[in-house]
């Protein structure tokens, strides 16, 4: 016959390793685990490392924003009258490494102030980091457009650099096929270390 | 039996124990006032609407409790970034006139200590604001106030809803000082290094759709030597009209 007092015992031991074991759970698994690519990354020819992104169009558009759309994307999207932001575009992308897998997600924000146009990306990779560009508004020779890294989080703090982007159009013929993609390539040079005397 | 039926019994309210201690830990306190609401600097407010379904446009994964919006956007059901939201909305600066455009990046932070009272997203804006510049602020906020405040209570409801006052920062770093790291990009902002810190003020939530009545508020400390006159003159108004 079980004696209470010893059943009362192994319930309170019960209540104690209930409280280790939840706490050792806590503490030994990730509340989040990010799925990480690996990145692509090349060694560039003076300097500094290469990566490239892509944006296959339409099927990576998450969103086109800009006053008087005829047809919204995403569809039932309401743009704000203001006319305040009467000369802003927007747009929301998934974003590709070189492999083809979607790794993150980035805004192209095209405005024009005044006399000013001001082209800015902001490229969001969950497992690394952000990164913020401003682009050149005139566009090089080869369609290139240039721009600088202003800002980065985590990976991307470190480092300064440049990317550019390019519009390339499909030319497979392929029925799946993207009409095209937004090429962007990104270069990052490390901060120079303080000089010690 | 009897010894065996006793000790799983006691694992569970082991288990409830330590679930009800982690969310009632009165060592987890809030960090209180933050350094900019106390400063003497100008600063730029802009507010926006915690609610997705005020956005321009807001999306995830598709299956949180806050749902895209509209509803056809396309989704991030991808595994990198299915953890991930992105928002575009409309930022309204201390007198609720429309200042510019936002565009948030919000990741859920592999560095989430939930022992430690800390529930992170690693997070990005992109602020557009006519006439004076872009910005973008870095920063990685702690959920965990509001969890504990309002979401795990509204689960306590019988009604599954919760509605109060609840005021507080989400920013929790990089700055030393809890704050968001700001940079100018272009205009008049072009090149400043800033510090920020974001706060929801939430009114009511509810367990199945979410927030209902949640308002969003980004801070945002100016250098005072890089400010222009007629800059000056409307962050002094946004400062004065954010502390009333």
């Amino acid at each position: 016959m079980p004696d209470g007092n010893d059943l009362f015992k192994t319930f309170i031991t019960g209540i104690v390793l209930g409280v280790a074991a939840a706490a050792g759970a806590l503490y030994a698994f990730p509340a989040v685990d990010q799925i990480r690519e690996a990145s692509i990354v090349s060694v560039a020819a003076n300097g500094g490392n290469t990566e490239s992104f892509h944006v296959n169009v339409p099927m990576d558009r998450v969103m086109v924003g800009a006053p008087g759309q005829k047809q919204p994307l995403p569809v039932g999207m309401e743009w704000p009258a203001d006319e305040l932001l009467s000369d802003v575009r927007v747009e929301l992308f998934k974003v590709r490494n070189a492999r083809d897998t979607v790794i993150g997600v980035a805004s192209r924000t095209a405005a024009r102030d005044g006399d000013v146009q001001i082209i800015d990306w902001v490229l969001h990779l969950p497992a690394r980091g952000s990164v913020f560009v401003n682009m050149q508004p005139q566009a090089t020779a080869g369609g290139y457009r240039k721009g600088e890294l202003r800002a980065g989080s985590r990976e991307f703090a470190p480092l300064h650099g440049h990317m550019t982007e390019r519009w390339v159009p499909d030319t497979s013929g392929d029925e799946d096929a993207p009409a095209g993609r937004i090429e962007l390539l990104a270069t990052y040079v490390g901060k120079p270390e303080p000089e010690t005397l | 039996m009897k010894y065996v039926i006793a000790l799983l019994l006691g694992l569970l309210v082991g288990v409830v124990v330590f679930a009800a201690g982690m969310i009632y830990n009165p060592f987890i306190v809030d960090r209180g006032l933050s350094p900019l609401s106390v400063t003497d600097a100008k600063v730029i407010t802009l507010n926006y609407s915690g609610v997705p379904a005020d956005a321009i446009v807001f999306t995830n994964d598709g299956e949180s409790r806050q749902r895209p919006h509209p509803d056809k956007v396309l989704q991030l059901w991808e595994a990198p970034i299915r953890q991930t939201s992105a928002m575009a909305t409309v930022m309204r600066d201390a007198r609720s006139q429309t200042a510019g455009l936002g565009i948030k990046f919000s990741s859920r932070s592999e560095r989430t200590r939930l022992l430690h009272g800390e529930a992170l997203t690693d997070s990005v804006w992109y602020i557009y604001l006519p006439g004076r510049g872009s910005l973008f602020i870095e920063q990685s906020e702690n959920y965990w106030p509001f969890l504990r405040e309002v979401v795990f209570p509204a689960y306590r409801s019988s009604a599954n809803k919760w509605k109060g006052m609840w005021l507080g920062d989400t920013t929790a770093g990089p700055g030393a000082l809890g704050t968001a790291a700001v940079t100018g990009g272009s205009g008049s902002l072009r090149g400043l290094k800033m510090n920020g810190v974001e706060s929801l003020s939430a009114r009511a939530y509810s367990v199945d759709e979410g927030p209902i009545s949640v308002e969003g508020r980004l801070l945002i400390e100016m250098p005072e030597a890089e400010l222009a006159d007629d800059d000056l003159e409307a962050a002094e108004l946004d400062a004065r009209a954010s502390r009333e």
